[in-house]
């Protein structure tokens, strides 16, 4: 018995035989593997695993240490939920793109080298993207091309970047690039690795792909992706560069982001979409800021955030579910037919607006506490108003509009039990972390000297909280969705796109049939014209000349031939003739 | 249990009760903030108790007319078939 089993090989083999079973068989083997991976990963020890050659590379299938436990731990768990919640679903294909992707994102999280990182993060985008096309619909198929386009992208320039790396440092092995904590101390080769990891972390302006392709995917799907490919992203960063300072302002920037196009939206997981651009922001600063309190701070908040947020895409995508309707303005009433879907939502808002004794409240704070103990009071001060922000769009403004608000009458119920139990298993984890953050805070990268529960820390967040209570009871019919779609990045390349087809459609075919015209009825018999002077030319002008020197050469030859008779006598005169001539010269020039 | 709590959230006969308790709660918080112990303080405003309670309103309000702002006036607010 090895002391070492890839949790990624569990579940990208696992994800082999499932199509071939069904029923009570099928449900038992998709909680079964994810269980087992939660053992491997608390069974594990830190060292280094599958070290091989490629190519004259080292590669190293799995390095595990304290950071990789961190996230795996989180990722088997919530694989594990995940899969509770996609249990009703009859087609095994969902399933099996389920577990190739928390495959691939555990086979990231081991990567020892950059080969074997690049293969797994591939593998993330193609996976994932299955669950935006299992959508179905119009819709779905095209974000999923635009969100697949988008990632592959993203992985040409990750590629580039792992390469020009490579050759500038002769290494492709997995870990701090030298420099990051100094500005400006980044070779080419890094700035594109950090272009496409920030990419699959959502950073603005590369975070549109986020927001507009997991509201259309499948209800269970989009529960998987809300988990994996940013928290992905964050790990990598951490690993990677933590101390940039570029980070600290990209994520401030980012938390600030999300809340602000979250009040815009009218759909209720795009609206969802938009706050993990917002959290994602706290752990990028934590990145960035560097200490070990920070880097804390973004592991624990990654931990907290995928168990929260899984949780709130799972209450809204059952509403989904079960109503089939998105939009909030065609939601409303559904606490009388749904109580405990809402609670188990509530849960989640509470966490994720991180109120005492939910899980965001011990992990969010380690983040803004880090910031304030690097003395940055401007970052301190935009995590704060984005916490407001969260609190008003996923703890006031989406249940009040979803669950309570105008009564539509839309007939529901609660959706199916395996939906509920996997809420109920995330909401526990929820409250868990919040009222004992000590089992989280011993998983953590560094020793956590950290005490969430002061009383001037409570007050302070119920403060900035209920106040937001207060501010949106007032404000609420500003609040009022509107039946809107908002422009992100993502209109550069959906727009663009058009204006670049219309560009090759009309002044560039144009151009191109003017060419075409031209070189037809003025270049075509000019050079017709051109080639028969030419050859006129050829005949009567070169090849005469060529024709007269042959000439001309010919009948020298014909003369110096004829002096060459070949009789002693002609050749005696000649040089008794030289020789009478030397004798003149000779004379003439003597005397 | 959960029925009844998330009722009382929902219904409409509860919403003397709900107003009541809410403005209790908010009195309470900003009490509670005058009487913390403050030994860690690291910024000017950790000084302040009832700053926490006016910043997450100001935020709140800022938050909300500043996006419905950039969203109106800013264009970012289009259409639903703006894309088709």
């Amino acid at each position: 018995m090895t002391d070492f089993i890839h949790p990624a090989l569990l579940f990208i083999l696992g994800s082999l035989p499932i199509p071939f079973f069904s029923g009570l068989i099928r449900k038992t083997y998709l909680v079964l593997i994810p269980a087992l991976a939660i053992l491997a990963v608390v069974a594990m020890s830190p060292g280094s695993y599958g070290e091989a050659q490629f190519i004259g590379q080292d590669i190293l299938v799995a390095k595990v240490d304290r950071l990789s436990i961190v996230f795996a731990t989180v990722f088997t768990i919530m694989a594990l939920i995940g899969m509770v919640y996609a249990l009703h679903l009859p087609r095994a294909g969902q399933h099996v793109a389920a577990f190739v992707y928390v495959g691939s994102a555990l086979g990231v999280v081991f990567a020892g080298d950059y080969l074997t990182l690049y293969l797994f993060w591939e593998g993330m985008a193609f996976a994932s993207a299955y669950l935006i096309f299992a959508g179905h619909g119009d819709r779905a198929i095209r974000a999923a091309f635009r969100y697949l386009m988008v990632h592959v992208t993203g992985g040409v320039v990750l590629l580039g970047g792992i390469l020009l790396h490579g050759a500038a440092t002769g290494s492709l092995s997995f870990g701090p690039i030298a420099g990051a904590a100094i500005d400006g101390g980044l070779d080419p080769g890094a700035y594109l690795i950090l272009c496409g990891f920030l990419l699959n972390a959502a950073v603005p302006p590369l975070n549109a792909w986020l927001t507009d392709a997991y509201p259309e995917a499948t209800v269970t799907g989009a529960v998987f992706l809300s988990a994996f490919t940013t928290k992905t992203a964050i790990y990598v960063l951490a690993r990677v560069f933590p101390g940039l300072e570029l980070l600290v302002w990209l994520g401030t920037a980012m938390a600030l982001y999300g809340v602000i196009y979250a009040v815009l939206e009218n759909d209720c997981r795009r609206l969802l979409a938009y706050h993990i651009v917002s959290q994602v922001g706290y752990m990028v600063a934590g990145v960035g800021i560097g200490t070990e309190l920070a880097v804390n701070g973004a592991a624990s908040h990654a931990f907290a955030h995928i168990l929260y947020k899984a949780l709130l895409f799972m209450g809204a995508g059952a509403v989904i579910y079960v109503t089939g309707r998105r939009k909030l303005t065609e939601l409303g009433g559904l606490y009388r037919t749904m109580p405990v879907t809402v609670a188990l939502y509530m849960v989640g808002a509470f966490a994720i607006s991180a109120f005492p004794f939910f899980s965001g409240f011990v992990t969010k704070s380690m983040v803004v506490a880090a910031a304030g103990e690097d003395h940055r009071a401007l970052v301190v001060l935009a995590l704060t108003m984005a916490s407001s922000g969260t609190f008003l769009h996923t703890g006031l403004k989406l249940p009040y509009y979803m669950f309570f608000g105008t009564d539509r009458g839309i007939e529901a119920r609660e959706p199916p039990r395996n939906m509920l139990v996997a809420m109920g298993m995330a909401a526990v984890l929820c409250i868990a972390i919040g009222v004992f953050p000590a089992p989280l805070y011993a998983l953590l990268p560094y020793p956590v000297d950290f005490e969430p529960y002061t009383g001037q820390h409570v007050t302070e967040s119920l403060g900035i909280l209920m106040f937001t209570a207060l501010g949106f009871v007032i404000f609420l019919r500003a609040l009022d969705p509107e039946n809107t779609i908002s422009i992100d990045t993502d209109w550069f390349y959906r727009k663009g796109a058009r204006y670049f087809m219309w560009f090759a459609e009309r002044p560039l075919a144009r151009y191109e049939k003017a060419v075409s015209d031209v070189s037809e009825t003025a270049v075509l018999p000019f050079l017709h014209g051109s080639a028969r002077a030419g050859l006129r030319l050829d005949l009567h002008g070169v090849d005469g000349v060529v024709n007269g020197v042959a000439h001309s050469i010919f009948s020298g030859g014909g003369v110096l031939r004829r002096l060459q008779t070949g009789l002693v006598t002609h050749y005696a005169l000649a040089m008794i003739a030289g020789l009478i001539a030397a004798i003149l010269v000779f004379a003439v020039v003597w005397r | 249990m959960i029925r009844r709590v998330v009722g009382f959230f929902g219904d409409k006969e509860y919403a003397g009760q709900r107003r009541r308790l809410f403005y209790l709660i908010l009195v309470l918080i900003v009490v509670a903030d005058f009487l913390v112990p403050r030994e860690h303080a690291e910024f000017l405003w950790d000084r302040i108790p009832g700053w926490s309670a006016l910043y997450g309103f100001g935020s709140c309000v800022l938050l909300i007319f500043v996006s419905k702002f950039l969203g109106h006036r800013g264009g970012l607010m289009r259409r639903e078939d703006y894309y088709d």
